[in-house]
């Protein structure tokens, strides 16, 4: 068997996304622990690579849902960062208005069409977006992010099951991060692994090194490929591991010492960064890509600073098309 | 005579008018397509043969995927119209209807929106017990985003179901299934019914009802009674249950000096309450007579008939109402 292999811009672009998601949470929490932000913020800590390489399988136009703790997701799917910065920040300047926040970040320009707060509750949105894409024929793929927790509440069983006896060109993109909220995986599911449960629907799945960028890239293009073509949807199980707490700031002491260790050492930023080296990027590269987007977080930090706060009357508008009454 | 049209047909050929001229326009729900019939109660029958299961889509029994669906659909530029058979079974898939159909455009300020309508029926009268006949407007008013709608005559479920569907908000569309054999003169194609317009279903001048849906014949009936007694009775429909048309209620109760809210659905934090809450906030000290409420009574809904005819609002009970309003000495 052969090395699988992968593009050398693609594994710049994959890189480029990683360290652009990587940067931002760290800034978010830089902000978050001096005082300059004080909002509720689900870091995205140990799952950059997961949704960087997925994105980087998709185009912009593609659609793409995902749920509260989705930073990484939409900064890897070309979310701009002023304006996402200054949404999380509560700023007019905001995608949202500063009315949608971290958990609702929305942005169709890039395909960000809905982030849901509500557990599960994406899946069934991801299949209406593909349903509208299947009647167009406009050849654009729905992928639903969600965590190991939301496989346990209905509307992802529902879904599931439209979205094979439709052939949806949708991908549920399952990242198991191995905690619902605080309760590990082995203690809210019995089944040893997400993806065995695609075949209750007879629908196609893989599970994959979500912190191996290759295989992630490798395993999503081909989803989406399926999809594109027609021939329906895929549940993949992105193995990868929440490295900080639920919330910025929340007690994480029930995860054990040693298993956070253990997962330490599968760290995807040290991870990709060997692999780049070992694909002959060289060390001056990689940091420049770093600068760079360093450069980009301190800008969006201050745009989102410098942005002013919504005003009363926001509460009136996009309540209905029409303004309703003060 | 002219020609006559029923509620069943006049929802059919709203759908299929707004199908023909949008592709946009498709319609989920369990059993909607040809091969299950085109429905329980048949208001998609003959649609799958002119538009295809493409757009004519039988689904399985899960409501929150059909909503979530339409949800989809809607943020995509579809006007999706979802079909749940029973009112009781909408609240299956209340986290999509009140925290994403109602919130998104909100949420995303301005950036989406949900043009969605959700069909459903129910209805007190028939037999059909605790968990098939509950009128919950109420529950969907309260929440900001939504619309909602009930018509209660043929004609304006044509109209106001082609402007549900030209909304570009979501619209609950409530159908009472007592309701569904009604006739009206036929209005013809293209009939429109602006949301947000109640009609004076009747004109007077002694004591306004304000009622929606199956209700309106019961105030139409009972002000016809009263007619004979002396007491000129006006009746509006709201058609629009939320937003609701306050400026044609304030006028007509400022007019009559007295109201009465009246709906199928349980008096207890009812729409009823919301109205009369207005009311009083604009018309204090032009009132001849309290606002009173007349609603269903706070039980479920019981299965068997003599029961069931307890629990929904009398005729009686309605022109006891009138009666005592005209007759409040303060």
């Amino acid at each position: 068997m052969t090395e699988p292999t992968i593009d050398r811009d693609k594994l710049r672009d994959i890189y480029t996304r990683t360290m652009r998601v990587a940067r931002a949470d760290e800034k978010f929490r830089s902000l978050l622990m001096t005082g300059k932000l004080a909002v509720i913020y689900y870091t995205v800590r140990g799952q950059e690579l997961v949704s960087a390489a997925a994105m980087a399988a998709l185009n912009q136009d593609d659609y793409l849902v995902t749920t509260y703790r989705g930073q990484h997701d939409q900064i890897a799917k070309g979310v701009p960062l002023n304006p996402l910065f200054a949404e999380i920040a509560g700023k007019v300047g905001g995608t949202c208005r500063g009315k949608g926040g971290s958990m609702h970040i929305t942005h169709p320009e890039t395909g960000v069409m809905v982030t849901t707060g509500v557990v599960g509750s994406g899946l069934p949105i991801a299949n209406g977006l593909a349903l509208a894409s299947q009647n167009r024929g406009d050849g654009k793929v729905t992928m639903v992010c969600f965590g190991d927790g939301a496989t346990n509440i209905g509307a992802f069983h529902e879904a599931m099951n439209m979205a094979q006896l439709w052939k949806l060109p949708v991908i549920f993109l399952c990242q198991n991060n191995r905690y619902g909220e605080h309760t590990a995986f082995a203690d809210h599911t019995k089944v040893d692994s997400i993806v065995t449960r695609a075949k209750a629907y007879g629908m196609a799945g893989v599970k994959v090194d979500g912190n191996d960028a290759i295989a992630m890239y490798n395993t999503t293009k081909a989803a989406v490929d399926r999809a594109r073509a027609g021939d329906g949807p895929t549940l993949i199980e992105a193995m990868c591991y929440r490295m900080l707490g639920h919330f910025f700031g929340a007690d994480f002491s029930y995860m054990p010492p040693d298993h956070l260790a253990e997962m330490a050492a599968e760290d995807p930023l040290p991870r990709l960064r060997q692999l780049m080296l070992d694909h002959q990027f060289s060390e001056a590269e990689l940091d420049a890509i770093v600068a760079d987007l360093d450069a980009q977080m301190d800008a969006a930090a201050e745009f989102a600073a410098n942005s002013p706060l919504p005003g009363p009357e926001e509460i009136r508008k996009d309540v209905f098309e029409e303004e309703i009454a003060a | 005579m002219s020609a006559q049209i029923t509620m069943t047909q006049a929802i059919n050929r709203a759908i299929d008018e707004a199908m023909a001229e949008d592709e946009g326009v498709i319609l989920l729900g369990e059993d909607v397509a040809a091969k299950q019939g085109g429905g329980v109660f048949k208001i998609s029958a003959g649609l799958t043969e002119k538009y295809g299961e493409h757009r004519v889509r039988a689904t399985p029994i899960s409501e929150t995927a059909i909503v979530g669906a339409c949800v989809g659909a809607a943020l995509a530029g579809f006007r999706p119209i979802a079909e749940i058979m029973l009112m009781n079974f909408v609240t299956v898939a209340m986290d999509q209807i009140v925290n994403h159909a109602a919130k998104l455009r909100f949420m995303s300020g301005g950036q989406t929106n949900v043009p969605l309508v959700i069909r459903t029926t129910t209805g007190v009268g028939v037999g059909f017990g605790g968990q098939h006949s509950d009128m919950l407007e109420a529950w969907f008013a309260h929440v900001a985003g939504l619309k909602v709608v009930t018509p209660s005559n043929a004609a304006d479920a044509q109209g106001l179901m082609r402007a549900a569907i030209a909304c570009n908000d979501p619209v609950i569309f409530i159908e009472n299934i007592l309701c569904y054999g009604l006739k009206s003169d036929d209005p013809g194609p293209g009939h429109i019914v602006p949301l947000g317009k109640a009609a004076v279903a009747r004109e007077g001048t002694d004591c306004s009802i304000i009622t929606y849906g199956r209700t309106v014949l019961d105030a139409l009936e009972i002000a016809e009674r009263l007619a004979g007694e002396g007491i000129s009775v006006e009746v509006i429909d709201l058609r629009t249950i939320a937003p609701y048309d306050e400026a044609t209620v304030t006028a007509s109760v400022e007019k009559t000096g007295r109201a009465l809210v009246l709906h199928e659905a349980v008096k207890q934090y009812g729409t009823g309450a919301e109205i009369a809450s207005r009311l009083n906030e604009k018309l204090f000290g032009k009132l001849k007579a309290p606002v009173t409420r007349i609603g269903g009574a706070f039980s479920a809904v019981p299965m068997a008939n003599a029961l069931e005819q307890a629990w929904i609002p009398s005729k009686d009970a309605i022109a006891d109402a009138v009666r005592a309003a005209m007759n409040w000495k303060g």
